[in-house]
């Protein structure tokens, strides 16, 4: 059979539509089949990064048992954990905040990671970025003490101590 | 109606700019998502939220606080015709998802269109910087500029641990997708392409080719980009993407230097030749085909072969034989097989005009 929309190439999509009772069918090639934006079942566009993502997400243990749990929910937006695992995007920012305790796994596949360690903004991240300088600070007294300068090791420590002051840590 | 600026021209002025190591790379791009701390992703903003969040974001633009950048018009999406959409997702400005799906997108395009700022998208902001050639680091420092800007403006939603908060979990932490625009052809025809290809999925990083998939990808174009945003700082996931790039650079001239000089050189030529001649005269040209003798015709060009092509027709043709570009030039509505005719047409009138 040919493709009803060119006559050209072999009609390989055979598609019934019925309306009301009323019957039509179509008979097309593929390539014709992508201009008239009729569906292929799993031709493109129907796989995405986020149905891959939420394959990831839908492997839980705890609801793989069959264990009844209140569903886990963003406080903010009202979006629940399995709408995020079938969606694989979040609904709002607080929601990582709620799926907290879930998300650590997932980034952790995804990114080989949890924690950012980039560019942090400069007017929300001045926390951030005090914490980043104690970090620094302690490996600088480490490696100090190793060589047994202890003097600016202890000056050192008291500049830590001032920083952690400053963000109540 | 008037033609908008963007759609006048099938080639972005950027891209006829200089730009390092042009013969295997046509662009660099850095995409940086950013969400405002105040409003739900545009996933779930109620149409006033998102209304909300394009005002805010526009206005940055409006207000002029871009204007270091040169000149930046603002675009609302309900305010474009399809057409005028489908020619700037063909230019690569705006991504098929703003054209499609989005409530209250908007868009930043600068004059020269080496900055495009899509609203509303995925994320509530992502800004993007392309540069001709190989320059991915150049690209990153002003796109992380303009994002300078809009912080002094807009509270984002950032987490201390977390980093950037994102709407995809595969966006989060820097958000940035750094990406390289590669022509590969010598790699493909010396069938080195799928081993580094493999090689490259192992080290962070995702090849896909431009228009098709894997060692498929009509034109032999590939863009490779980084895949992992969180736990590794912009500066490493750029340096890794540039080393790795380069490497790719060298194995492609590398190739194609052995096409010269081995017993295939006649076959190249004849093929590279062939594919000049017939883009020159055929009457109808299918959107592959053409891709395909584009990628030959450009091969010939680095190689030294075709003196009389220009590399910048070659890279609008990129452009203004997609679907949208040719109906919006010959101003009708096309069907497929008038559109092969017009694709034919218009390659016909380039090549022998060049310049």
């Amino acid at each position: 059979m040919q493709c009803q929309e060119c006559g050209k190439r072999p009609a390989t999509l055979h598609f019934t539509k019925i309306v009301n009772g009323e019957k039509t069918e179509l008979h097309i090639c593929e390539s014709c089949a992508r201009e008239r934006g009729e569906l292929i079942p799993g031709a493109s566009g129907g796989f995405s990064i986020h149905n891959l993502l939420s394959g990831l997400l839908d492997f839980d243990p705890s609801s793989a048992a069959g264990a009844k749990q209140p569903a886990l929910r963003c406080e903010m937006c009202g979006m629940t954990y399995s709408q995020f695992s079938k969606m694989g995007r979040f609904g709002c920012s607080h929601c990582y905040k709620h799926f907290a305790d879930r998300l650590d796994p997932l980034l952790k596949r995804v990114h080989g990671n949890t924690v950012h360690v980039g560019k942090v903004p400069k007017r929300a991240g001045g926390r951030v970025k005090t914490k980043r300088e104690i970090e620094k600070l302690k490996k600088e007294m480490q490696s100090l003490i190793a060589r047994e300068d202890f003097e600016s090791a202890a000056q050192l420590r008291d500049r830590i101590r001032e920083l952690e002051k400053e963000i109540g840590a | 109606m008037a033609k908008r600026e963007f759609a006048e021209k099938a080639l972005s002025p950027w891209m006829s700019k200089e730009g390092p190591d042009k013969d295997v790379v046509l662009s660099s791009r850095i995409r940086v998502a950013r969400n405002l701390r105040s409003s739900p992703f545009p996933l779930l903003s109620t149409p006033a939220q998102s209304k909300d969040v394009m005002e805010q974001l526009l206005s940055v633009a409006e207000s002029g606080r871009l204007n270091g950048l040169g000149e930046l018009p603002t675009y609302r999406l309900e305010e474009l015709t399809e057409l005028e959409k489908l020619v700037l997702v063909e230019k690569h400005l705006i991504s098929p998802a703003l054209a499609g799906e989005s409530r209250n997108g908007a868009l930043i395009l600068a004059r020269n269109e080496d900055v495009s700022i899509m609203i509303n998208e995925e994320d509530h902001l992502r800004i993007q910087c392309l540069y001709p050639g190989f320059q991915i680091r150049e690209a990153w420092e002003y796109a992380s500029k303009i994002d300078d800007i809009f912080e002094e403006s807009v509270d984002y939603a950032f987490d201390e641990k977390y980093g950037y908060l994102t709407s995809c979990p595969t966006n989060v932490g820097t958000g940035i997708r750094a990406s390289v625009m590669m022509h590969l052809p010598a790699l493909v025809l010396t069938g080195q392409i799928n081993r580094i290809l493999s090689a490259v999925t192992q080290v962070g990083l995702a090849v896909r080719g431009l228009y098709g998939e894997g060692s498929e990808a009509t034109g032999n174009l590939f863009q490779v980009s980084n895949q992992i945003t969180l736990g590794q700082s912009e500066t490493e996931i750029i340096d890794n993407l540039y080393s790795v790039a380069r490497q790719i650079i060298g194995h492609e001239k590398a190739a194609r230097e052995r096409l010269l000089s081995t017993d295939s050189r006649p076959r190249i030529e004849d093929r590279i030749r062939r594919s000049y001649g017939i883009l020159s005269y055929a009457g109808i040209m299918d959107s592959k085909e053409a891709a395909q003798r584009l990628s030959d015709v450009r091969l010939g060009v680095h190689l030294g072969l075709l003196p009389e092509a220009n590399p910048e027709v070659l890279n609008e043709l990129l452009v203004s034989t997609q679907p949208g570009f040719l109906q919006q030039t010959f101003g009708e509505a096309l069907t497929p097989e008038q559109r092969d005719m017009k694709r034919a047409q218009m390659i016909r009138s380039r090549l022998a005009t060049g310049a």
